[in-house]
């Protein structure tokens, strides 16, 4: 199945209506609930990750009975050293947005620890592609 | 295999329901759809919040509750009394008055759930030390939020905490302390008055128990009603006769909202009112909301002050609780048994089993069928005007949706499909008729 989102750069009182609405189809197909978390904190963190740095943004999601893919492009300023951007607790979060509560620097860290691939490419003043593969089945084979 | 069947203490006296569908469009968990002219529910999908209760206009929805007779069978009969039923009464009755008048109308004994909460108190912040990973922990003492996690926000349901509500506790400290003092256990009855009907639902189907210490369960308008007759006619000799000990403030004030959060260490946060708590535990789920300890969730507005079983106006109880010198009482200062002796005894048993997750949001236990399904309910949606009429019978388009897909309505239901077949010929108006009558009855029309 596919899905689309978009998203507006800055609006803030938006941000998550994406992985809300996903969440929603998640639990209505029965993906177990530690996957379901795994997914939205990953789709959550990456779409405020838009909202805060990018002027506008999509979502794709393919969603396999096996997995999931979420491909999120942005068109924005893009990240010149993403090694350091996986960093815990680097930011580039303006004092606005870190006064809102969000640009903690966990964005992408946190996006890893959730997902079972992650894939980032970004070219400097054009903008960024997120890709977050997470497997829907295997919390299943260690049962 | 999980039990399937819940019991629910709602119910609806088909005699009395005319099918206006008031119900169906407050339910929460979208659990009423209307067939045949009545209100009917999807048993599974009922947390017990009581929405629909207050909704009714012709009081055609019930809380079921035990025959007040049945008390008569024990020579012990044990009144478990929340500190709202207290809150029921004006100021000028004190303690003794009303406690004279609730054996008067047939207790032996009364035991203030809310006892328990010294020991709850610790116990709380002991388990949330020892157990930094179910952050936020929230609260297991209303239990219909704990249904309406375990049917909304599976994901949640490891959050809960596994300890028992006061009334469990209080429940098995008045078995243990009369057992002690000699009484045959058989001959003990302990009956909760109730100011709600998920505390019935969560005493005659425990969640995270095997069996409930309680006996039976009166509903706290029954037996208001009895004891004000009573508390009229009590002489002096009567009223002078029980030395009352008053609950603690922080007790008396456990079941408003903040009762709890309030004594809970670190960050606590108290939401009432289901809506409040859907929109709020939507967050949490979702990870938007971090960084919080505790979270005392209650599902009525101004908490337990706002059962649907309560009489009083629900702030006039809240202020009466809450007020520091709530009424004249003489302080009992007799040395007998109080619960602080009971306390290593509660401690070892307070632990409840872990809480699981019922999902009424799955179209499907099979991925792949679900999916299927869910494509379907996507086509469907598309045919649907999406106004939330609630002329088919079901509450909003989505869930008509959901149930055609599921087997339980058929697309024709939808007014707006009605009006286009039958403008092209492709369903009669008799056909269309005999729809509407399916849903609202053969008298609506």
């Amino acid at each position: 199945m596919h899905f689309e989102y978009f998203i507006n750069g800055g609006d803030f009182s938006k941000a998550g209506q994406a992985s809300s609405h996903f969440k929603k189809v998640l639990q209505q197909l029965n993906v177990a609930p530690q996957i379901i978390k795994r997914i939205v904190v990953a789709l959550y963190e990456a779409e405020v990750n838009i909202v805060a740095h990018a002027f506008e943004g999509k979502i794709i999601i393919e969603l396999q009975p096996d997995s999931v893919v979420m491909m999120l492009t942005d068109k924005g300023p893009g990240i010149p050293d993403i090694e350091k951007a996986m960093e815990i607790g680097y930011s580039t979060a303006s004092p606005k947005v870190r006064e809102m509560g969000f640009g903690a620097g966990m964005g992408l860290s946190n996006i890893k620890n959730n997902a079972d691939h992650l894939e980032i490419s970004s070219t400097v003043g054009t903008g960024t592609t997120v890709t977050i593969k997470v497997n829907l089945k295997s919390d299943q084979l260690t049962d | 295999m999980a039990i399937k069947h819940f019991h629910h203490a709602l119910k609806i006296k088909t005699e009395t329901c005319f099918g206006c569908s008031h119900c169906m469009k407050v339910c929460p968990t979208e659990a009423i759809r209307i067939r045949n002219g009545k209100a009917i529910f999807f048993e599974n999908r009922c947390v017990d919040c009581g929405e629909c209760f207050k909704a009714c206009p012709v009081q055609a929805i019930y809380i079921d509750q035990d025959d007040f007779d049945r008390i008569n069978s024990y020579e012990y009969r044990v009144a478990l009394i929340p500190a709202i039923f207290i809150g029921q009464f004006s100021r000028k009755y004190s303690l003794e008055q009303i406690y004279s008048a609730i054996y008067a109308a047939g207790f032996t004994h009364i035991f203030e759930v809310e006892q328990s909460t010294a020991i709850l108190k610790d116990q709380i912040n002991r388990y949330a030390e020892d157990n930094p990973s179910k952050k936020p922990l929230i609260s297991s003492f209303c239990p219909a939020i704990i249904r309406l996690i375990q049917v909304r926000f599976p994901s949640l349901v490891g959050n809960i905490m596994s300890l028992k509500p006061p009334l469990d506790i209080t429940a098995l400290y008045c078995r243990k302390k009369l057992t002690d003092e000699g009484v045959n256990p058989a001959r003990i009855g302990v009956f909760y008055i109730t100011p709600c009907a998920a505390k019935i639902a969560a005493i005659k189907s425990p969640v995270g128990e095997d069996y409930s210490m309680i006996t039976g369960v009166i509903n706290m308008d029954f037996l208001f009603n009895r004891v004000y007759r009573f508390i009229k006619n009590l002489t002096e000799t009567d009223k002078e006769a029980i030395p009352v000990k008053p609950l603690s403030p922080d007790a008396m004030r456990w079941s408003l909202t903040h009762g709890e959060a309030d004594h809970i260490r670190g960050r606590s946060l108290a939401v009432d009112e289901i809506h409040n708590v859907i929109e709020f535990l939507e967050k949490v789920e979702n990870d938007q909301i971090k960084n919080i300890d505790f979270l005392e969730l209650r599902a009525c507005d101004e908490s337990c002050a706002g059962g649907v079983l309560s009489n009083a106006n629900r702030f006039l109880v809240n202020e009466r609780l809450r007020s520091p010198k709530s009424r004249d009482t003489e302080t009992d200062n007799n040395s007998a048994k109080t619960i602080e002796d009971y306390r290593e005894y509660l401690d070892r048993r307070i632990n409840i089993q872990e809480i699981k997750p019922r999902s009424i949001m799955k179209l499907d236990d099979n991925m792949e069928e679900a999916m299927r399904k869910m494509g379907m309910t996507k086509e469907i949606m598309n045919l649907l005007p999406g106004t939330d009429c609630g002329v088919c019978g079901a509450p909003s388009c989505q869930a008509l949706a959901n149930d055609i897909v599921l087997g339980d309505a058929d697309i024709r239901q939808c007014i707006f499909i009605q009006r286009s077949r039958e403008s092209t010929g492709e369903l009669s108006s008799p056909d269309s008729l005999k729809l509407m009558k399916g849903i609202w009855g053969e008298d609506k029309f």
